[in-house]
């Protein structure tokens, strides 16, 4: 499989500096998480690996080869943030993932243009085959591969975002990006397509960076954090030693802010507001 | 990019129902209207016209009787004779075939030209694309008529020319209207999707552009047609056009008109003809529109008496639920100094379909409720009935619903004292106003402030919602402010008046961690300054747990389960609670197991299974679960469960509910595992989704 590393990748919009010199490795066969706020450049740095983004400055590799700026077939796969936007409303879903699928090789392009029986079956035979692939593909991510051809209104969010991944899988990638995938999706939800994206990769084996601006849901896919603020990476590292020892106070801040149920951690929730303590802070 | 508004995840979401069909069945259906029929009928007799009219008339329309010139109308010849006393009805008919292939070819030319312009920015490189753009900007701002007039001229009169002509002055706005719809369409998200995959610049157009403009642009075609028609028989009509021995209706006109005082209805058939065709192809777009509209087929509005007698029927099982809870009384529900008090509410659409059954809840002054549920529970309709803002066509029915002792639907008004924080402040405030403006609206009309005093008012609630430096921000527009400040601007504005109920509905979904954490403590602390209650909607119960005192778990529009927030990590005692609690990811997680999840989706309001709602997706339902629909019955200490076997405290804490998709001791392949439960989960999602 591969490695995916930004070389002081600068990413700009007319003005805006976006990403800012960004050295980062997503090594072979694991996953790291990129984390920052809304903002931090954290979602145009996974579309910069993808060629969706203007790359400014230094060099996007993968296994050592440059993907290239502009938008290509390439190793790199994303999948969006917004499952509602990311699936073509007019193409049955099955459609959608055969279009990632590799193309039929030129050679045989060129023979299906001839008029005897012999190639017409051929295409008839490629055209099941690929069915075939898309049910698998369907199947892997846990979509009934008869649903293929319905459309994506006819799913709910989880399962968009199921099919979404199924499309970025058929395209064989070495990496993955997962640009917060499970923010769009209620948190019953999120849950099992967090278990589904954990278990592909593992039986998968491809890199993996999965954005998100919640620590918690990195924490429990990532083997690696890193974290961005203003367009510039401030910290990165091994999972437990980011989440257990963060060095920078943004870090600090984002662990801080996530939602928990647990009343015995201080600091998450706000004192329950007697009789007292609201005269207390109206007289103050 | 923020995240979609919920609101309109579960609206898209409720669409996606049976009558969600392709165009085609939508076409179907528009046809079967009177319209549609109407239409269809127009455009079968103008085909019959135009194939077998030369063929019928051809010799009676060319036909020279000298003995028979300028008559009138009448049984021979029904719309008189010419000056050469050929039969008018005849030509007219005959005129049909030439008349309609000239105008389809220029709506032909126009679109296939527009098609063209229209398309290439999507194709050609970025320079070449704004190039192609500005020209069609030039040609747009030139006049139309002048367009068609010029081009004529410079082709010549004829046929040829007149089609090139009527055909080339569509192309400029035909090529804008592609233009703006597949820049649109080329931005989404689905596009950059195809072209990561490798799709072509071409196969881009044709599967992904095309498809997504087609509705809207066969409409403008079809309009365009109709203006073409006119434009064409203008042109003839002027001599520009066809040219004797051939002609068509403009032209036909053009040879009457002068004798429209001697015999009127010889002028008059080809107009008519004109005028009538013209109507035929607005009707076919009409067709068109309403089968593209997203619109539902407009079923008749269903009042179901059953539905109008639900609210107050003693019989229902949910006015039982809660008569239980009358009865159960205890806690912190008495009603009688409760801020806000809900007893059976209900929320019906028409169809039949009703989102909210039965529910009752009361909030005292100054307390913080949560309200949970996923997508598609009616835990935000519930919060927009008691605010009076259920959307149109749903109608709210309640055995009480007393806000400050008065019923919000009797149209007293709630004024100030009630404030809403909506998920999308981006959508809930005025784009074009300024945001201090718009606050200060709002002590102006309710509290008759004047302009000044509204003013300054507005940045003071600014500051107090933590804007720096308000007097400057009150004077930017919302698109000048951060998502989260947006969020700050709409608490400022419920916080003009002196409301004792805030009622946020995901206020925060929208939001990162970090801006989520700041409102949520913003909301905390307005409440505490200002000592109203709060009503907090949200799909995350985690999120509701930061801030509130109590929570309201609902389900499949009822409240399943009621507890404090204290008891929600342990004493849960509803499995849906429970599953909630276990679905959030903490900092805590076990990262080798996998994230607890609940099985299939929630039932469709219209779909409900007998008994308990959540039986399907739960893994303690017994068969009474899938019978009798629990009611919500008091516990003690505050907390109400509708479960027929809820989790006792001896069952242990939620981490050991969540803990049981843990490998067994001794399975030394957690990933084999692992793969096991993904089938799980996903042969569960299969079934609820063929549901």
């Amino acid at each position: 499989m591969s490695t995916l590393e930004f070389r002081g990748v600068g990413v700009r919009y007319g003005r805006f500096t976006a990403v800012d010199g960004v050295d980062l490795t997503v090594p072979d066969g694991s996953v790291t998480g990129l984390v920052g706020e809304s903002g931090s450049g954290k979602s145009t740095l996974g579309r910069a690996a993808v060629g969706l983004a203007p790359v400014v400055a230094g060099q996007i590799l993968v296994d050592g080869r440059d993907v290239g700026a502009r938008p290509r077939r390439g190793p790199v796969q994303l999948v969006f943030q917004d499952p509602y936007a990311s699936l073509d409303p007019r193409m049955p879903i099955g459609a959608s993932v055969a279009e990632a699928l590799p193309r039929p090789s030129r050679t045989a392009g060129v023979l299906r243009t001839g008029r005897d029986g012999p190639t017409a079956r051929r295409g008839r035979a490629g055209r099941t085959d690929r069915a075939a692939e898309v049910a698998r593909y369907l199947d892997l991510v846990g979509i009934d591969p008869a649903r293929a051809d319905q459309l994506p209104r006819a799913l709910s969010g989880g399962q968009r975002q199921r099919v979404a991944l199924a499309r970025a899988l058929a395209a064989r990638p070495s990496v993955l990006v997962a640009d917060e995938i499970t923010s769009a999706l209620d948190v019953s939800v999120q849950g099992a397509v967090l278990n589904l994206l954990r278990g592909l990769q593992r039986e998968l084996g491809f890199a993996m960076l999965f954005i998100s601006h919640n620590l918690a849901v990195v924490r429990y896919l990532a083997d690696r954090v890193a974290v961005m603020d203003g367009g510039r990476l401030v910290e990165s590292g091994p999972a437990d030693q980011v989440l257990e020892r963060p060095d920078h106070t943004l870090t600090r801040t984002l662990l801080s802010c996530v939602p928990t149920l647990d009343a015995s951690v201080p600091g998450t929730r706000p004192q329950e507001p007697t009789t007292d303590t609201t005269a207390v802070e109206e007289a103050s | 990019m923020p995240s979609k508004p919920s609101s309109t995840r579960s609206a898209r979401r409720t669409s996606a129902g049976p009558s969600s069909e392709s165009f085609g069945h939508r076409l179907l259906d528009a046809l079967r209207t009177p319209l549609g029929l109407a239409a269809v009928t127009a455009v079968a007799v103008l085909t019959l016209m135009a194939v077998l009219g030369p063929t019928l008339a051809g010799s009676a329309a060319t036909r020279v009787d000298t003995g028979a010139i300028d008559q009138g109308g009448g049984s021979a010849h029904l719309f008189g004779t010419d000056g050469l006393g050929r039969d008018v009805a005849a030509r007219v008919l005959v005129a049909t075939r030439l008349t309609l292939e000239l105008t389809l070819a220029a709506t032909a030319i126009g679109l296939a030209g527009g098609l063209l312009l229209g398309l290439a920015p999507v194709v050609l490189g970025r320079r070449a694309g704004r190039l192609v753009t500005a020209t069609v900007g030039v040609l747009v701002a030139f006049p139309g008529l002048l367009f068609v007039l010029v081009l004529a001229t410079v082709f010549g009169a004829g046929s040829t020319g007149a089609v090139l002509s009527v055909g080339l002055a569509l192309v400029p706005p035909a090529a804008r209207l592609v233009q703006n719809l597949s820049a649109s369409v080329a931005t989404a998200d689905y596009v950059a999707a195809a072209r990561i995959l490798g799709t072509g610049r071409f196969r881009l157009v044709t599967r992904h552009v095309l498809p997504n403009i087609a509705e809207p642009v066969t409409l403008f075609t079809a309009q365009s047609a109709a203006q073409i028609l006119i434009a064409f028989s203008g042109l003839s009509f002027l001599g520009l056009g066809v040219q004797a021995p051939a002609y068509d209706w403009g032209r036909l006109l053009n040879e009457q008109l002068g004798r429209i005082y001697v015999n009127p209805l010889a002028a008059l058939a080809p107009g008519l003809a004109v005028v009538l065709t013209g109507m035929v192809f607005t009707l076919v777009g009409e067709v068109i529109a309403q089968a593209g509209g997203r619109r539902a087929p407009h079923r008749a509005a269903a009042s179901d008496p059953a539905d109008e007698q639900a609210g107050t029927s003693s019989a229902t099982p949910s006015s039982a639920s809660a008569s239980a809870l009358d009865a159960g009384g205890g806690g912190d529900t008495a009603t009688e100094d409760a801020l806000l008090s809900v007893r059976d509410l209900r929320v019906t659409f028409p169809g039949g379909r009703t989102s909210v059954r039965g529910v009752s809840l009361s909030v005292a002054p100054g307390e913080a409720v949560g309200l949970v549920g996923e997508s598609g529970s009616g835990k935000s309709l519930t919060a927009l009935a008691v605010a009076g803002l259920a959307p149109h066509p749903a109608r709210v029915a309640a055995g009480e619903l007393r806000f400050r002792g008065v019923d919000p639907r009797s149209g007293s008004g709630l004024g100030t004292s009630l404030a809403m924080v909506f998920q999308d402040p981006m959508a809930s405030l005025n784009p074009a106003l300024r945001v201090g403006r718009q606050l200060a609206e709002v002590a102006e009309v309710h509290l008759g402030a004047s302009r000044a005093q509204a003013s300054a008012r507005a940045v003071e609630r600014l500051a107090w919602v933590r804007i720096t430096s308000p007097e400057r921000r009150a004077r930017q527009r919302p698109h000048e402010y951060s998502g989260g400040m947006r969020q700050r601007a709409m608490i400022g504005m419920g916080l003009m008046g002196e409301p004792s109920l805030i009622v946020a509905d995901e206020p925060t979904t929208a939001l990162d961690v970090t801006v989520q954490r700041q409102v949520l403590d913003l909301l905390g602390e307005v409440r505490r300054d200002s000592g109203a209650a709060l009503l907090l909607i949200s799909h995350d119960i985690a999120v509701v747990a930061q801030v509130c005192q109590r929570v309201l778990v609902m389900y499949a529009g009822r409240v399943v389960e009621e507890l404090p927030v204290a008891d929600l990590a342990v004493r849960a005692a509803h499995p849906y609670t429970r599953a909630l609690v276990g679905a959030v990811p903490t900092m805590g997680t076990d990262r080798n197991t996998a994230l607890a999840t609940i099985p299939g989706r929630p039932p469709e309001p219209g779909d409900r299974p007998r008994g308990c709602a959540f039986a399907p997706r739960c893994d303690r339902a017994r068969d009474r679960c899938r019978t009798a629909e629990p009611v919500l019955t008091d516990q003690g200490e505050g907390r109400r469960v509708a479960c027929w076997y809820p989790v006792t405290a001896s069952s242990g804490p939620v981490q050991e509910a969540r803990h049981t998709e843990e490998p067994p001791p001794g399975d030394a392949d957690p990933s084999r595992h692992e793969a096991e439960t993904l089938q799980d989960d996903a042969r569960s999602v299969r079934d609820g989704g063929v549901r």
